[in-house]
This record gives C-alpha cells, sequence and structure tokens, in this order.
C-alpha cells in the first residue's frame, strides 16, 4: 500500500506515452484543415478532453447508484475521484473550446448547446463539492453527494436539448448535422485516426489519474484512523 | 385509539400536506415573504432593464418565471427550514409512514404555494404591463414547470437543510439542475403569449413533461437514504 | 421488550459505541446515566429507529429493527431533546396530526384524554410557539405517548424545565410506568432518575460499564455506584472523560 503498485507505473508510463502519440499525431500525422488551418487542431483534445469530463461525470453517478445501494465508503470515494478529475477535464474542454471559437466564430464565447452545457455541467459538479464541504459527517456526506451525483448527471442531457432546441450554431462534426454551419469540416480518415489515438490516450491518463486519486483518498481514510487512535 | 393497520401512504401524504397547509394558514409567514420578493424582483427587472409598459412577449415571460424560481427558493428552504429547526423531521420519522409519503406531502405542499404565488403574479404582472397572462396554456406551462421545480426543490432542500452551509446551498444546488425547466417554462410562455402554433410549443411541454417525470421518480427513489443517519 | 446485540456505531472514523449489549424487559423503567459524549443520545436514536447501527442487531417488541422498522416505530414513543412540534399549530391540531400519521382510531377521544393527562386541554387551542418550556415539554410527551406505545423512550426530558414542571413530568412518568409500560430514559440528574427508575445503567466508553437494580441499591447509593462505575472505567481504559 505504500508503495506505488507496479501495475499502476507502468500504467503511467503508457498513458505517457499515448499522450506523447496523440500529440505527435495531431500535429505531425492530420492534415491541415482546409478553412480554418493550424487551430482547428485543438478540436482532438478538445474532443477527448469532454470525452473524460463525461466518463466522470457518468462514472460517479453509477458510483453514487451502487453507494445508495451497498454503502461501502469506497464508492463514494470513486464518486469524488470521478467528480475531481471530470471537472478538470471539462474545464480544459471548456477553455480549448473558446480558443477555438475565438478565431473560426470571431467570439471567445458562443452560447452553443455543447459549450453552454459542458459549463453548465461545471457547475453543477462545484456545487457537488460545495455540498460537500458543508456536511461533517461522513457518512452523511457520502450519501448526499451520490444524490446529486445522480440528479446532477440525469440533468445534463435535458440541459443539453432544451439548449439545443434553444439554438445552435456549434459545428456537428461526427454524425449527421447541418453541413453549412460555419465551423463545420468534414473528417478525412487521418483526422478520424487522430482523434480515436486521441481519445484512447487521454481515457488511459483518466484512468491513471482515477487510481492515483483512489489511493491518496484510502491513504487519507487511514491518516485519520491512526490520528484517532493516538488520540484515544 | 390502538394503532390500527398501515396508515396508507395517502393518508400519510395528505397529514402531511394538511399540517403545512394549516401552519401557513396560521402564519402565513411563508407566502407572504414569496409574494413581497417575487413583487421586488419584478420592480428592480423594471428599473434594471428599462422596461416598457408593452413588454415583448419573450421579455415577460423570462421575468415571469426568473420571479417565480426565486421566490421559490425562499419557500423551499423556509419550508425545510421549519422541520429541519425544531427537531420535527425526527417526528415525521418517527411515524410509522413510508418516508416517500413525507417527500410527497412536503413536495404537493411546496407545489401548492408556488401555484398561489403565481396565481397573485399572472395578473398582477398582466396589470404592471398592460397584458393578459392569465391564459388557458400559460396555466398549464406554470403547473408543469412549477411541478418539476418543486420535486428537485424538495429533494434538494432537504440535503440542503442538513449542511452547515444551507443558507446559501439551495440556489447553487438546485438552479443549475433546474436550467432545462427554467428554459423551457420560459420558451412555452413565450410561445403562449405570441400565440405561436401548438407545434412550436409542443416541443417545450414534452420537455416539461419528461423532466417532471424523471425527477418526480428518482426524487421518490432516492428521498429515503437523505433522511437516514 | 429491548433487545440490543453487539451494537456499534461509528461516525466516520469516530467510533461512539463499541459492541454494546443491552437487555430490557418488560415493564422496566431503566435511567441511562453517562457522562456528556458517552453515547447516551446515539443509543437512543438508534433504539428510535432515527439513526442506524453500523454494526449489530436491535430487537424492540419482537420486531428486528433493521428490517422492520415500521412495525418497531408503531410500538416507540420518543421524546427528545426538541419537542418535535410545530409552533404555528395548536395543541390539539398538532396531536390529530401525529394521530394522522400513526393511523389511530378514535383520535379525538384519545387526543382529548392525552390532553386532559398532560394538563393542557384547557389551552388545547393555543398555538404551540407560544407555550412555555414545560407546557412545549408536557405536550412534546403527550405526543410521544399519544399511540399508547410499548417502549417510551426519553433523552434527558428535565432540560429547561423549573422544579414544578419536573415534578408534573415525574408523576405523568410514574403514571406510563404502572401501566406496565416499558421506559428508557437518559439523564444528567441523578437524584431525579433514583427517584423514578427501577434500574440504572451506566452508559461509558461506548458500552454498558455496569448496572444495577433499585432493590439492590440501599439508600442513596445511587452515587456512589456511578462513581465506581465510571472509576472502573477510567482505570481499565484512562479515557479520561468524567464530567460529575
Amino acid at each position: 500500500m505504500s508503495t506505488t503498485p507496479r501495475a499502476l507505473v507502468v500504467l503511467d508510463v503508457i498513458a505517457g506515452l499515448a499522450l506523447a502519440v496523440a500529440a505527435g499525431m495531431v500535429f505531425f500525422y492530420a492534415p491541415l484543415e482546409r478553412v480554418m488551418g493550424a487551430v482547428q487542431k485543438v478540436f482532438y483534445f478538445h474532443v477527448a478532453a469532454g470525452w473524460v469530463g463525461m466518463l466522470g461525470f457518468g462514472l460517479a453517478a453509477v458510483a453514487g447508484i451502487i453507494y445508495l445501494m451497498r454503502r461501502r465508503s469506497r464508492w463514494d470515494l470513486l464518486g469524488v475521484a470521478a467528480i475531481e478529475i471530470g471537472l478538470v477535464f471539462t474545464l480544459i474542454n471548456v477553455v480549448t473550446g473558446m480558443i477555438w471559437a475565438r478565431p473560426v466564430w470571431n467570439t471567445w464565447w458562443t452560447w452553443d448547446p455543447r459549450l453552454t452545457t459542458a459549463t453548465i455541467m461545471e457547475l453543477v459538479y462545484i456545487a457537488y463539492l460545495m455540498l460537500r464541504q458543508g456536511i461533517e459527517d461522513p457518512e452523511r456526506r457520502a450519501r448526499f453527494g451520490a444524490v446529486y451525483a445522480i440528479v446532477g448527471f440525469l440533468s445534463v442531457p435535458l440541459t443539453f436539448f432544451s439548449i439545443r432546441i434553444f439554438r445552435t450554431i456549434h459545428p456537428v462534426v461526427l454524425g449527421s448535422g447541418d453541413p453549412t454551419a460555419t465551423g463545420a469540416f468534414s473528417m478525412t480518415p487521418r483526422m478520424t485516426q487522430t482523434l480515436m489515438v486521441s481519445l484512447v490516450a487521454f481515457s488511459l491518463l483518466f484512468v491513471a489519474l482515477l487510481w492515483h486519486r483512489l489511493r491518496l483518498g484510502e491513504l487519507g481514510e487511514r491518516v485519520e484512523q491512526l490520528r484517532l487512535k493516538l488520540q484515544s | 385509539m390502538k394503532a390500527t393497520g398501515a396508515v396508507s401512504f395517502w393518508q400519510a401524504t395528505l397529514a402531511v400536506l394538511w399540517k403545512d397547509l394549516a401552519a401557513e394558514w396560521r402564519s402565513r409567514e411563508l407566502l407572504s415573504a414569496m409574494l413581497v420578493f417575487a413583487l421586488l424582483v419584478i420592480f428592480i427587472f423594471n428599473f434594471a432593464l428599462e422596461l416598457q409598459t408593452q413588454l415583448r412577449a419573450g421579455l415577460s415571460a423570462g421575468i415571469l418565471w426568473v420571479t417565480l424560481i426565486f421566490a421559490g427558493t425562499l419557500g423551499l428552504n423556509r419550508s425545510l427550514a421549519v422541520e429541519k429547526d425544531r427537531g420535527c423531521l425526527d417526528g415525521l420519522l418517527l411515524a410509522p409512514v413510508d418516508r416517500a409519503a413525507i417527500y410527497a406531502g412536503k413536495a404537493l405542499a411546496n407545489w401548492v404555494f408556488m401555484l398561489i404565488v403565481a396565481a397573485i403574479m399572472l395578473p398582477l404582472f398582466g396589470i404592471f404591463y398592460n397584458a393578459s397572462l392569465v391564459l388557458p396554456g400559460v396555466v398549464l406551462v406554470v403547473l408543469l414547470g412549477a411541478e418539476g421545480y418543486v420535486a428537485v426543490g424538495t429533494l434538494l432542500a432537504s440535503m440542503a437543510v442538513q449542511a452547515r452551509t444551507r443558507d446559501i446551498l439551495l440556489p447553487i444546488l438546485l438552479f443549475p439542475v433546474v436550467i432545462p425547466v427554467v428554459v423551457a417554462a420560459v420558451k412555452a410562455t413565450g410561445g403562449y403569449l405570441q400565440a405561436l402554433p401548438l407545434e412550436e410549443i409542443r416541443p417545450w411541454l414534452n420537455l416539461l413533461g419528461v423532466y417532471d417525470v424523471i425527477f418526480t421518480s428518482v426524487a421518490f427513489m432516492v428521498f429515503d437514504s437523505i433522511l437516514e443517519e | 421488550m429491548i433487545e440490543v446485540h453487539h451494537l456499534t456505531k461509528r461516525y466516520g472514523p469516530k467510533v461512539v459505541l463499541r459492541r454494546l449489549d443491552l437487555r430490557v424487559e418488560k415493564g422496566e423503567f431503566v435511567a441511562l446515566l453517562g457522562p456528556n459524549g458517552a453515547g447516551k443520545t446515539t443509543l437512543l436514536r438508534i433504539l428510535a429507529s432515527l439513526s442506524k447501527p453500523t454494526l449489530g442487531e436491535v430487537w424492540i417488541a419482537g420486531y428486528r429493527l433493521r428490517d422492520q422498522a415500521a412495525w418497531v416505530r408503531r410500538r416507540l414513543g420518543v421524546v427528545s431533546h426538541q419537542p418535535l412540534l410545530y409552533g404555528d399549530l395548536s395543541a390539539e391540531e398538532n396531536l390529530r396530526f401525529y394521530a394522522r400519521l400513526y393511523g389511530l382510531e378514535n383520535a379525538e377521544t384519545r387526543i382529548r384524554e392525552v390532553l386532559t393527562l398532560v394538563g393542557l386541554w384547557a389551552r388545547r387551542r393555543d398555538l404551540v410557539r407560544t407555550f412555555s418550556r414545560g407546557m412545549q415539554q408536557r405536550l412534546a410527551i403527550g405526543r410521544a405517548i399519544l399511540h399508547d406505545p410499548e417502549v417510551l423512550l426519553l433523552d434527558e426530558p428535565h432540560t429547561g424545565l423549573d422544579q414544578e414542571a419536573c415534578d408534573m413530568l415525574d408523576q405523568l412518568l410514574r403514571q406510563v410506568a404502572a401501566r406496565g409500560r416499558t421506559v428508557v430514559m437518559t439523564s444528567h440528574d441523578l437524584a431525579r432518575a433514583a427517584d423514578l427508575a427501577s434500574r440504572f445503567d451506566v452508559l461509558s466508553g461506548g458500552h454498558i460499564q455496569a448496572s444495577v437494580r433499585r432493590e439492590d441499591l440501599a439508600g442513596d447509593a445511587l452515587l456512589t455506584f456511578y462513581r465506581q462505575a465510571l472509576g472502573s472505567e477510567n482505570a481499565t481504559e484512562g479515557t479520561g472523560e468524567v464530567h460529575l
């Protein structure tokens, strides 16, 4: 427990390598997009970060359901860990989205459904952390956290659809969409490959970070127990 | 005199609802605070946005809903704080009733309070801005929107009052997850005010309906775990 | 009537109750004594089904608390630190509300009985928020015995009451006990506990440290017994949290 498990070290290395490969592909393998030029390359990590954010929040909702059924503190720990990581990656997603929006739509911020939903999601999970901060009893904190993780995650698709019906100028790259929207582009096979590698690299990074965070949480619990033992 | 068979879900729900309405009838604290607050918000909007007497339909729908939502937060916080402060929540939990019935009773009472506020706000708003807001369509939207709002709001307020930071927590927890209700209710209300064809309003009504069903069922499922200790 | 087996309650890493065993027979009146923070309230809340045990089992009136809580609740009356009453309802309305939650038949007759018993019949239409602390406490007891529970749990019922209110409360509790009901009461006040209870249990260090019946106790020996019980605890574990 005190030393990093070998598998985790290996995972760290693999995630690092995958990230390097993905970055390399973004810069040297993926073709330059005709209209938007170099700035379009932010797209690969933008999508990958958004994917990891959703992955984290979704995982936290699942962990919340399991926690409410089983009441084991490790599911709560998994929930917090996933949400903290999800928050960081969603922030990356929002910021890269703004970087992309600036030259393409000539504005830092657009009220487009995905960017807006991502930002509202960020607010939901900041609220989650504030809720936890306000509760002393760890068992109650875990229960309330689980409930809010479920409620928050369920609201995300509804928020998305409500804004989607409201208005949209976001390029719909994957799946069918309006091909005339500004900033839309069709993906070449090389682009698709780069995106896939980025997604895999970010997913690996997510798992590695999650593992580290879980270990940190378990060590924290141990410290707390030892401290109480010393006191009594 | 002996405790008889099981208290049915509805008996318990109605008992809680009756209790909240009777207490409110006595004190009128919650409703008067909500109404005064709602009026203040409307006045602040008037000066902040330099509103004219003839408002665009979309704008009045927006102001109406922001007012209702803000006033609703006051009501929700108060409704659950009353239970928590005097230990009455324990009294409810000690009774041999389904905990979901306690939730149902509280949520129903909050819904009634929201609807009373809306019933007073709609004609008032109409007077201030020289428009007729009391349309069957708008009433439907208020019913649906308020239901979704109190369904989530009662659940989250029950958590918020048990936290150390409870006075500031409820809006922060509640607002980001009720955005779909706000968007849909504003657009649907605006649609009815502009007399748009039903096909343009229906997606919003559907969204409200879906939200209500999802969050009311989820609240029933998880409320149990909010009250235990 | 009450059986507690190996009860452990933890708040996070903090252990409040540690493998506690307790057995209360039908008709016993147990005074639960102990220093502040010994876990008296926690134990009572668990018995009342308001708090879930971390480990261990509780049976009340033959029902297991873990999965038959509704059955247990029907047979329990609880008086806690707080009155559990609504200030904006009258005394009568408060009881009527609880009568509905317990599904009582002939609720009106029973409400009158109880209000007369606690001496509040004349004030039945007044809002509870206008009541003094003593009157609220009396109504709280009325609320607890409304459904004629087999087991009555009281958490420091004398706190904040004046002499007269305390005497009235004692009289009420004697009546309840005389009807063969089982009572568990936590208390700081050894003298009052000595007057009422038929058995004295000292809770300390997370479990029942000592237990003695009234008939085995000579004169005013309760204080001596209490000190000894806590003293032995101090000698063995040295928690040093005795506040007498």
